[in-house]
């Protein structure tokens, strides 16, 4: 489903700020498959996210979604099998538009948009029964202004207008991190299940171990722009955080040092 | 006398809230700072001038001006998206170029010069002449007339109701035809485009297609604004858009203020209003005696400055009268507390 060869980026090349972002990345993905990302600050996590999203191209290496070559494709052009939830809640909605017009941008991600309604009749029935998953009342709110919403709820909201177009590839960088702990919790529930019903291909970045143990199929672990180390679904059942923090000791030859990553 | 000279400025003011609802589309649903629109207005007057001069039925050269307007947005909008431009400097390079060009445009009407600064349009005929020779014939006008003189006793009357009505038409089709595009696919992008251009980049769309469509509708409609007003006033002069961006600002502000923003339908609505209340304000002042038509354009930035300023004002002290409100509760409380104490 998704395919990611020799890709290399370096940035502020030639100055002395130079960084070398992401070092030969190869990944596969199987339709279905769930992949969580773990690794400290500057890893390069986001930056592959940016480089599956089209934000940013590779210097070489090639993208491939869906049996198609997307590593030149403009962002817009590649959202149509992208959806993605940013870690800032405020990102991935528009807040001076209701619910309704907000899920109704986020429907016609696969069509050409064209001069008819946005909210049809037979869409806000979709967009009832789709927000009703949710559990957050939002069904009954669809005229409300999405600046209204608390972050969680608009991070819920956004996980739905990502989801529910059925992409490719879902991309979930750290959309849990900005949330209060109980609310965090709901939304990491939401992605479980709405992962499983529309049985999306997903790759998730976190910084929080448990998180990426407990969800998903596959891990991997990124540290300067490299995969260390990558974990299979036969042996993610087993694992624990100190298996991972033993194994980061053991490639690397030195400490894990991010706190971050432990408390999340 | 007031009467027919605030019917007039009703009048103006229906036709300038075209433009209004242009700048509308800019400055707030895209949140592009737009300055084009001090040369498209004139674009529009003079291209429809010009043609009307050269013999052309006033429809067709109004037709032509509000596509010459959509060209000119267009561009403010390839400069900011392709040129990566800041947006107010896009504009204010378009806005400079388009003096250039409305004086060529208005050239074209000249016989032995190449460039040209006004149109009179005295004996031309325009959408509204051609407009009252058919309500001219159906005796509206002498029942008005009648009953205003007669009925209320009023010692003048406008001298015709044909202009308000064909003007007032023009614009309700136009808010009407914006609300409904602003509720399709394409407008719910171009709004999103101004809400948060991340966001929508991530459901398929280009927001560089979207700038530049909404810059051009947005210039198109200020050129119909513009060719209207030539129209209207008979006259088209290279000068006559000096400011306007301030006065569309002043319209959005003054009608958003007075009749809130809670939905397109209100907000379109206040707009127009907006647009109306601003002429009618610019009349009453031109009467005060002291004041000359030359400082228009110093209350206009009054205006505007005012209405920006006292919206901030008013809800800083409500913030402190809700505090103050609090804070006696919270007094009130803690003495009823320290009563149950003792």
């Amino acid at each position: 489903m998704l395919k990611l060869e020799g890709i290399n980026k370096i940035f502020n090349e030639g100055t002395p700020d130079e960084k070398i972002a992401l070092d030969n990345i190869n990944l596969h993905l199987a339709p279905g498959d769930f992949v969580t990302i773990i690794g400290s600050n500057g890893a390069g996590k986001s930056t592959m996210m940016n480089m599956i999203s089209g934000a940013l191209t590779p210097d070489f290496g090639s993208v491939t979604i869906a049996d198609q070559e997307v590593t030149r494709l403009p962002e817009y052009k590649r959202s149509k099998y992208i959806g993605r939830v940013f870690q800032d809640p405020m990102a991935g909605t528009a807040p001076t538009m209701t619910i309704e017009e907000n899920l109704a941008i986020a429907y016609s991600r696969n069509t050409k948009r064209g001069l008819r309604g946005g909210v049809s009749r037979s869409r806000k029935d979709f967009f009832r029964t789709s927000l009703e998953k949710l559990h957050l009342n939002l069904e009954n709110r669809l005229n409300a202004k999405v600046g209204m919403l608390s972050g969680g709820e608009r991070q819920a909201l956004s996980l739905l207008m990502a989801t529910f177009t059925r992409p490719a590839i879902l991309l979930l960088d750290e959309h849990t991190a900005a949330l209060d702990p109980s609310r965090a919790e709901l939304i990491t529930n939401l992605t479980k299940q709405l992962v499983e019903e529309n049985q999306l291909t997903t790759l998730m970045v976190t910084h929080n171990m448990q998180q990426a143990i407990d969800l998903g199929n596959r891990l991997i672990m990124m540290d300067k722009g490299q995969i260390i180390l990558s974990i299979d679904e036969e042996k993610k059942p087993n694992l624990t955080i100190p298996d991972l923090m033993a194994e980061f000791e053991n490639i690397r030859g030195e400490k894990m040092n991010s706190d971050r990553a432990l408390l999340g | 006398m007031l009467f027919t000279a605030l019917f007039g400025s009703v009048e103006q003011g229906i036709i300038y809230a075209i433009m209004a609802l242009g700048v509308y589309l800019t400055f707030r649903v895209l949140d592009f700072p737009d300055l084009t629109v001090d040369g498209s207005f004139v674009t529009g007057a003079a291209t429809a001038a010009m043609m009307i001069v050269l013999g052309y039925h006033p429809i067709l050269a109004t037709i032509t001006a509000i596509v010459a307007g959509f060209i000119a947005g267009c561009m403010t909008g390839l400069l900011h998206t392709k040129g990566k431009i800041n947006p107010l400097l896009s504009g204010i390079l378009m806005m400079i170029a388009l003096y250039s060009i409305n004086l060529r445009i208005m050239g074209l009407t000249a016989e032995n010069a190449i460039v040209r600064p006004n149109i009179p349009l005295l004996n031309s005929d325009t959408v509204f002449t051609q407009f009252q020779s058919f309500w001219g014939n159906l005796g509206i006008d002498t029942a008005l007339t009648d009953f205003l003189k007669n009925t209320l006793g009023l010692k003048t009357a406008p001298s015709t109701w044909g202009t308000i009505i064909i003007v007032l038409i023009i614009t309700l089709a136009i808010k009407f035809i914006a609300d409904w595009f602003l509720k399709t696919e394409v407008g719910l992008a171009i709004r999103a485009t101004g809400d948060n251009k991340r966001m929508i980049r991530s459901f398929s769309a280009n927001t560089d297609t979207l700038i530049v469509l909404g810059l051009g509708l947005s210039n198109a409609l200020v050129a119909f604004s513009g060719a209207l007003i030539a129209q209207y006033s008979k006259f088209a002069d290279v000068n006559m858009g000096i400011g306007m961006i301030v006065i569309g600002l002043a319209s959005v502000i003054i009608g958003e203020a007075i009749f809130g923003t809670k939905t397109i339908f209100r907000t379109t609505l206040a707009v127009v209003a907006g647009a109306i209340i601003y002429r009618i304000i610019y009349a009453v002042a031109l009467r005060i005696e002291w004041l000359d038509t030359g400082d228009m354009k110093l209350i206009t930035a009054v205006i505007v400055i005012l209405a920006l300023v006292i919206p901030q004002v008013l809800e800083k002290q409500r913030e402190k009268k809700r505090k103050a409100k609090r804070r006696i509760e919270r007094q009130h409380e803690l003495a009823q507390g320290g009563n149950r104490l003792a």
